[in-house]
């Protein structure tokens, strides 16, 4: 999984870290390209979709940083933002989402609710969506401000530079759990 | 405002309909007796001077430790005659069961569906019953007092998270 890779060191000291010069270039040139131009799936649930509107729109606008495009499939995204609560109900849905993209894909989780199950501490709301499906960056607020929105966005820019890109991955693919 | 609401009542069904008052913010309120719920509300609906065409809210109160445990509550309106009034039925615990009233209201269906929902309290008579907000897998009806305030039921096994000391309130009140 794109989110739980590990950071590329700048020193590897085992030989099976180390990259050649031109492994890092094309890493460097491809987490480039994915960080500026993520396909967000607004997974909006709740009222920080009120926000995330507002960081799409024209002020603060999402198109600077190249996240400008949602794409309503989950096949065609690779960066599903999770706004809003989410109930024990719907954890299965946004699990089946979360595996119906494809690799690289990254989550962010907005709000309080996403990230922590907000101030629903109770027997319907998941306790931040961590426990359904890997997450790498957590927006706190309720709802954030566009700029606390535009932070974390930047945030996970440079989380995804940092990552090592290839451009054949013969990683193994995970185990997906068996359907029923 | 509608003392005269609650008078007819009482004239129509003398035994059913006790301990008439006003409560908070001018609503009149009074007691009716479970098992004529149903014909106490079509009659409601049906008098020409009363005429309470909708209901704009049923639902339910757990009054745990005392005997009769549940009480259903019924909102009711006229948008003809603009007056209010409220029904309480008074609901024990061994026999929770109310005759229906979506043969009056058709809308009063999904908050007989709620009151099942969260409460636990039977509607003989109703078309759908299923719960409305917590799904099918799901055993027990949360808003009773007696069951725990954080009593997860998850649908899908919830990965480790290292951090689980989650919200205000002590850890083991559940």
């Amino acid at each position: 999984m794109a989110s739980e890779l590990d950071v590329v060191p700048g020193i590897a000291t085992r030989r099976e870290e180390a990259q050649s010069f031109f492994e890092k270039v094309v890493s460097n040139g491809l987490g480039w390209a994915r960080k500026y131009s993520l396909f967000q799936y607004p997974f909006v649930t709740a009222c920080c979709g009120m926000e995330f509107m507002s960081v799409a729109a024209s002020r603060y606008d999402l198109d600077r940083f190249g996240a400008a495009l949602p794409r309503f499939s989950p096949r065609q995204a690779d960066l599903l933002m999770v706004v809003g609560t989410v109930n024990c109900k719907q954890a299965p849905i946004l699990r089946r989402i979360y595996e119906q993209m494809a690799d690289p894909k990254w989550v962010i989780a907005f709000g309080v609710c996403a990230s922590s199950g907000g101030f629903y501490d109770n027997y319907a709301t998941v306790q931040g969506i961590d426990r359904v499906v890997p997450v790498d960056v957590y927006i706190a607020g309720c709802p954030p401000r566009p700029e606390q929105v535009l932070e974390g966005i930047i945030l996970l820019q440079k989380k995804i530079q940092s990552q090592p890109h290839k451009l054949i991955d013969r990683r193994p693919l995970p185990l997906f759990p068996e359907p029923g | 405002m509608s003392k005269a609401v609650i008078a007819a009542l009482q004239q129509r069904f003398p035994g059913d309909v006790a301990d008439a008052y006003e409560g908070v913010g001018g609503d009149d309120v009074a007691f009716v007796s479970k098992a004529r719920i149903a014909e106490v509300c079509r009659f409601l609906k049906e008098d020409p001077a009363l005429r309470f065409d909708m209901a704009p809210y049923i639902t339910a109160v757990d009054y745990l430790g005392v005997e009769p445990r549940f009480e259903v509550v019924y909102q009711l309106y006229s948008t003809i005659h603009n007056h209010r009034a409220r029904l309480r039925v008074k609901v024990p615990s061994g026999d929770a069961s109310v005759p229906t009233v979506t043969g009056v209201w058709r809308g009063a269906d999904w908050f007989e569906r709620y009151c099942w929902d969260m409460y636990g309290i039977e509607f003989p008579g109703h078309p759908d019953m299923r719960r409305l907000f917590m799904y099918d897998e799901f055993v027990g009806h949360p808003l009773r007092k007696d069951y725990p305030l954080r009593g997860r039921q998850p649908l899908v096994p919830e990965r480790e998270v290292p951090d689980l000391y989650r919200g205000p309130g002590p850890v083991d009140r559940d």
